[in-house]
């Protein structure tokens, strides 16, 4: 279980950094959703992975492996979070898209490099 | 309250509610604001007044109070390590009145012109207020991390009011900076849970004191990757290249205001340093990278301030002048030079944000500065060399001589020359450094300081003549009343930090005093029961 974890946790944040350093604003989104699963996944894991322990201690005094609460807690504030400031994101990239015409993060098209005949590749 | 607080006293003088009210009051404003009709501005504007008004009366109060031991509030009243708890002692009283201060000013700065561009200002003006408070007060991390986001919600509001193809495109790279900065504060807060089990700033102390942290590698990761947020926060070199453009775009209150977001950074970094890492286990971690970042950032600012053509980009970078200075002097590790960083910090915050105020005066109905054009125009060109335009007795406006003494005052603080504060904050650095034995670190800062304050003044006093007293046809800077208090309000608090900096300094040095014992602020959040001490 453990190595399927962190081995999703790595796969989420490495495409999230590759797509986050795309230069395309959507892009970028897409990365920032995909980093923050990530790291929410990451909280979760660091509670400790138990499978079906209760969450806090009860009156069975025989139960010994507890599930921690606290960062179930943590992850629930920080995925309300970071929806929102996505969405908020998408709206200020729409407004961007709407004010420079381009999708582009720098807010305008890169230079095309013109192929030279001796170099088609630029 | 019965059950877990038997041994904790209960909160009963109506005055003890004072350290919640920070949070509270702003957040149940906004709250009522967002309802109201947008077109009731002047009603608005009144009742975020009154509240910021109130607030910066709570915040003096706070700071009279912060004696020499803290000001603990629990909510609910819980126990500490289990409950929530806000703290307001030496550091966070009274950077909570720099905050309160500044944003007074910048709000009635915003009557005259700015508060009507943009819907819901005042609202998330006060949000931001609440989430800056609330950073300052709390007393774990993980309500440190929910206010920050709070205010950084704000801040993308802010950053975005009044519309306008440069203010989207900077919010754009804003916001997401600030997005993987949060990222970067949570995997650090879940590494530090996961390897002490608490969040709570004083048992975390207490733990790290007592050898009960199994994996110190691993938590100093995470502290690592934590101080990476507030690093990028405070925009250290070489996190920091959003902060010019974005304040540089943003409105002029809103940039006033944001001014001291990075000095929220700045007094989370000196916190927890002096918390976690002033002893115990890990004592010294990431001393000497917390001085490297803060030199290379006065570096980088002083480069970056050389090389600005409008005042709003100067002003950013001397924002992150003031920065580098504080890391760079809690860096060198001495007491004496921290207690004269930290009276730097307010005078420079104070004065960056009145520059902030200003350029949007002196700039309003020029045209920006090309790219194009060479940076010293001077060198080309005498500006004087107008025989037309320079006759004797040119009668000069009331506003723009008012506008100059203010501009001249902002210049002395943020470069530190005499008789202001920056220059006492300067000389009690230079003085601390100088005190014991010297280090390569002290010569390093002490050359920086002046270098800085070398570099900040060429370019200011250039910037001042060209937008003051160089001829020319744009029609002559208009100055609101609201804008004038916003603008004298800040100078007048420069001066008083100037004329009363012996009682100041001596506040000052108790407060570094008070942070260099943290088994005083963990006795003051646990109790006597949980700190281990009678």
């Amino acid at each position: 279980m453990e190595l399927v974890l962190s081995a999703g946790i790595g796969v989420f944040a490495a495409s999230g950094v590759w797509l986050m350093l795309r230069p395309r604003t959507f892009q970028v989104v897409l990365g920032l959703s995909l980093l923050s699963y990530a790291v929410n996944l990451f909280i979760f894991a660091m509670g400790r992975l138990t499978v079906g322990a209760p969450p806090v201690l009860g009156a069975v005094p025989e139960i010994v492996s507890v599930d921690d609460p606290v960062p179930q807690a943590l992850v629930l504030t920080a995925l309300v979070i970071s929806f929102a400031l996505t969405a908020l994101f998408l709206v200020v990239l729409l407004a961007a898209r709407g004010v420079t015409g381009s999708d582009h993060v720098d807010g305008r098209e890169p230079h095309r490099v013109e192929p030279h005949p001796g170099n088609p590749l630029p | 309250m019965t059950g877990v607080a038997a041994n904790v006293p209960a909160v009963s003088a109506w005055s003890d509610h004072l350290v919640v009210l920070p949070v509270v009051l702003p957040i149940a404003v906004a709250g009522a604001m967002f309802l109201m009709d947008e077109r009731r501005r002047q009603l608005k504007g009144a009742l975020s007044l009154a509240t910021v008004l109130v607030l910066l009366g709570i915040a003096l109060v706070l700071v009279g109070r912060a004696g020499e031991a803290a000001q603990v509030y629990r909510l609910g009243n819980w126990a500490a390590p289990y409950g929530i708890v806000l703290v307001a002692d030496r550091l966070s009283a009274p950077m909570l009145a720099l905050a309160n201060l500044l944003g007074l000013c910048a709000l009635v700065f915003s009557f005259a012109r700015w508060g009507g561009a943009g819907p819901r200002f005042h609202g998330l003006f006060l949000l931001l207020l609440m989430g800056v408070n609330g950073a300052f007060l709390t007393g774990d991390l993980f309500n440190l991390f929910v206010f920050f986001e709070v205010m950084l919600a704000a801040s993308y509001g802010l950053v975005l009011h009044g519309s306008g193809e440069v203010r989207i495109r900077a919010g754009l790279g804003y916001i997401a900076v600030n997005l993987v900065a949060s990222l970067f504060f949570l995997v650090g807060v879940s590494l530090i849970y996961g390897t002490t089990g608490t969040l709570n700033m004083a048992d975390l102390a207490r733990r790290l004191a007592a050898p009960s942290v199994d994996e110190v590698g691993l938590f100093e990761v995470g502290c690592a990757v934590l101080g990476l947020a507030f690093l990028i926060k405070c925009s250290a070199w070489p996190l920091g290249f959003w902060l010019p453009t974005t304040y540089a775009a943003a409105s002029a209150p809103a940039a006033a205001i944001l001014a001291i977001l990075s000095k929220v950074g700045v007094y989370v970094v000196v916190r927890l340093s002096l918390l976690l890492f002033g002893e115990g286990l890990s004592a010294g971690y990431a001393q000497s990278c917390i001085l490297a970042a803060g030199l290379a950032t006065i570096g980088f600012g002083t480069i970056g301030i050389l090389a600005a053509r409008e005042l709003t980009r100067a002003a950013g970078y001397a924002v992150m002048i003031s920065s580098g200075t504080v890391l760079a002097a809690l860096g060198t590790g001495s007491e004496r030079a921290l207690s004269g960083a930290l009276y730097y910090l307010v005078g420079s915050t104070l004065a960056a944000g009145a520059l902030f105020l200003l350029a949007e005066i002196l700039q309003r109905g020029r045209d920006p500065a090309e790219a194009t054009k060479p940076v010293f125009a001077d060198e080309y060109r005498d500006p004087f060399d107008d025989p037309e335009a320079t006759e004797v007795g040119r009668a000069i406006p009331a506003a723009v001589s008012i506008l100059g003494v203010c501009f001249l005052v902002c210049t002395l603080m943020l470069a530190g020359i005499p008789p202001l504060a920056g220059f006492v904050g300067k000389l009690a650095m230079f003085s601390g450094l100088t005190s014991g034995t010297m280090t390569a670190s002290a010569w390093g800062l002490i050359a920086a300081l002046t270098l800085s304050s070398f570099g900040t003044l060429m370019p200011l006093v250039r910037l001042g003549i060209f937008s003051l007293w160089v001829p020319s046809d744009d029609p002559a800077p208009v100055l609101r009343a609201p804008e004038f208090v916003a603008i004298a309000g800040l100078l007048v608090a420069c001066l008083v930090l100037a004329l009363w900096g012996g009682p100041v300094l001596a506040y000052a040095d108790a407060t570094v005093a008070w942070l260099s014992r943290p088994q005083d602020y963990v006795h003051a959040v646990l109790g006597a029961a949980e700190g281990g001490r009678p």
